[in-house]
């Protein structure tokens, strides 16, 4: 019987049978279908899959004249993780005349809007640089990342220590404290940036640390979209279900905890951004066509429903790209080629 | 984490539209500054510079329209446009305000006394 050879979810290389990676994928757009109570992968969408998978070819890529916009989180800060020692400036233009970017983005290496709130005075005259010698767009990005709120580094009570000692009243006390310093600081660092010529922010990895998380990058975005009309506003999630760590948090009238993408896009929309990046987390025990399957299935309900471009994040360890250090090219092209003909996305 | 090659080459050359080695980095901006999705974005940005949508990931015919236009290019030859003078032209070009072009513009205007 021919085997196809794939790679389970942490990377490791497995063969499968054209029998078990149909069952691969009906498992795993069937176990999205359920989890958020939307439509599975058509047939149609099935056996394009079954096709990108069965391909011998290590590398494989969209059609002609389907290639989408690609936008980045952390930009700058990739190249100096590879301990390639290069500054901001010169990671922009490897972007820009390197790797074909379609758009760019510039963060401090602490990448979280607390750390680079503190710094502003060093960040603006490097993008003003970067801005004058680059022609894509350029987003100033950061994480919301709540967790540094917590003392000792942060302010506020620890609702991780709270919540095991059964103080819940005090731990949700603690988190919406968090978030009125998290919304100052991502306003603060998005006004600043963009009044130094950005021509977007990015709330990247948002929601990591739960609803409140959450709940504090939507109103930030709201009060960011009233302030600059026209800046660009682009949200990438961190997974693809929203961790009730408060539980009894809304906006808009709507409970924030478990909401899986095709709603997290709806309130992301309602705030304000301009561009929404759902994140389904792979699976380690399971195939990339599983993981495939599954995450165009949430990604493909936000593609249809939204109003805004919709670009996935299709980074370590989210929608099928295997969760390793080292991702394989025969696996990212996959998911590349699937969220695009597939989920029929406008960017990655 | 950092893998140039594994994440950003392998997307760029499977799926991505080239950036400014075709017309990547405009259709972009239309997403940006106008919340276009994928289809509409392409459309308004072929129209502009008069190409069929496939030729705008077309390294060589964008190539020849990036010169024409001198709206910068990944070979930067001497006397045209780079960085934020090609920001100029495809702030007019697409019809679209590009926030550094503007303040650029405020700036040496108030310096101008115009």
């Amino acid at each position: 019987m021919e085997k196809f050879y794939t790679r389970m979810g942490d990377g490791s290389a497995v063969e499968l049978s054209e029998s078990a990676l149909k069952r691969d994928l009906e498992e795993g757009t069937k176990d999205a279908a359920e989890r958020a109570k939307i439509p599975p992968l058509s047939e149609d969408d099935l056996r394009r899959l079954l096709d990108i998978y069965k391909c011998p070819d290590k590398s494989v890529g969209v059609e002609r004249g389907k290639e989408v916009i690609l936008s980045y989180d952390s930009g700058t800060t990739k190249f100096n993780r590879a301990n390639i020692s290069v500054s901001r400036l010169q990671s922009l233009q490897l972007y820009e005349r390197a790797l074909g970017a379609d758009t760019m983005e510039m963060g401090h290496m602490d990448y979280s809007y607390k750390p680079a709130k503190s710094i502003m005075w060093i960040e603006q005259p490097t993008l003003e640089q970067a801005l004058l010698v680059t022609i894509p767009a350029l987003f100033y990005g950061a994480m919301p990342n709540l967790g540094l709120y917590t003392q000792p580094d942060g302010p506020c009570s620890n609702p991780m220590e709270l919540i095991p000692q059964g103080k819940i009243s005090e731990a949700r006390a603690a988190q919406e404290e968090m978030v009125e310093h998290a919304v100052k600081d991502m306003v603060f660092v998005g006004s600043v940036m963009y009044e130094s010529g950005a021509d977007g922010i990015n709330f990247d990895t948002t929601a990591a640390a739960g609803d409140a998380e959450f709940l504090a990058a939507l109103r930030a975005i709201a009060i960011l979209r009233k302030k600059y009309p026209q800046m660009c506003i682009e949200v990438g999630m961190s997974g693809e279900f929203i961790l009730g760590m408060h539980g009894e948090l809304e906006y808009d009238g709507v409970r924030l905890a478990g909401l899986y993408p095709h709603r997290q896009l709806e309130l992301v929309e309602k705030a304000g951004a301009t561009i929404f990046g759902p994140a389904v987390n792979t699976n380690t025990d399971e195939s990339c066509p599983w993981n495939v399957a599954k995450a165009a299935t949430f990604s493909k309900v936000c593609g249809e429903n939204s109003h805004i471009p919709v670009h996935a994040n299709v980074g370590m360890g989210v929608e099928g790209i295997p969760v390793t250090l080292t991702p394989p090219v025969d696996s990212v092209s996959r998911v590349s080629k699937a969220m695009v003909e597939v989920a029929r996305l406008d960017g990655l | 984490m950092g893998d140039p090659l594994g994440m950003h080459i392998t997307h760029s050359i499977a799926s991505g539209m080239g950036g400014m080695r075709t017309a990547g980095d405009l259709v972009g901006r239309m997403q940006m500054s106008r919340g276009m999705k994928i289809k509409e974005a392409k459309e308004y940005v072929a129209n502009k510079l008069k190409v069929s949508v496939p030729d705008l990931a077309d390294p060589i015919v964008m190539n020849e329209v990036r010169e024409d236009l001198d709206i910068g290019r990944v070979n930067a030859l001497p006397r045209v446009s780079k960085g934020i003078d090609a920001k100029f032209r495809i702030a007019e070009l697409l019809d679209i305000e590009i926030n550094c072009v503007s303040m650029f513009k405020d700036r040496i205007s108030k310096k101008l006394g115009v």
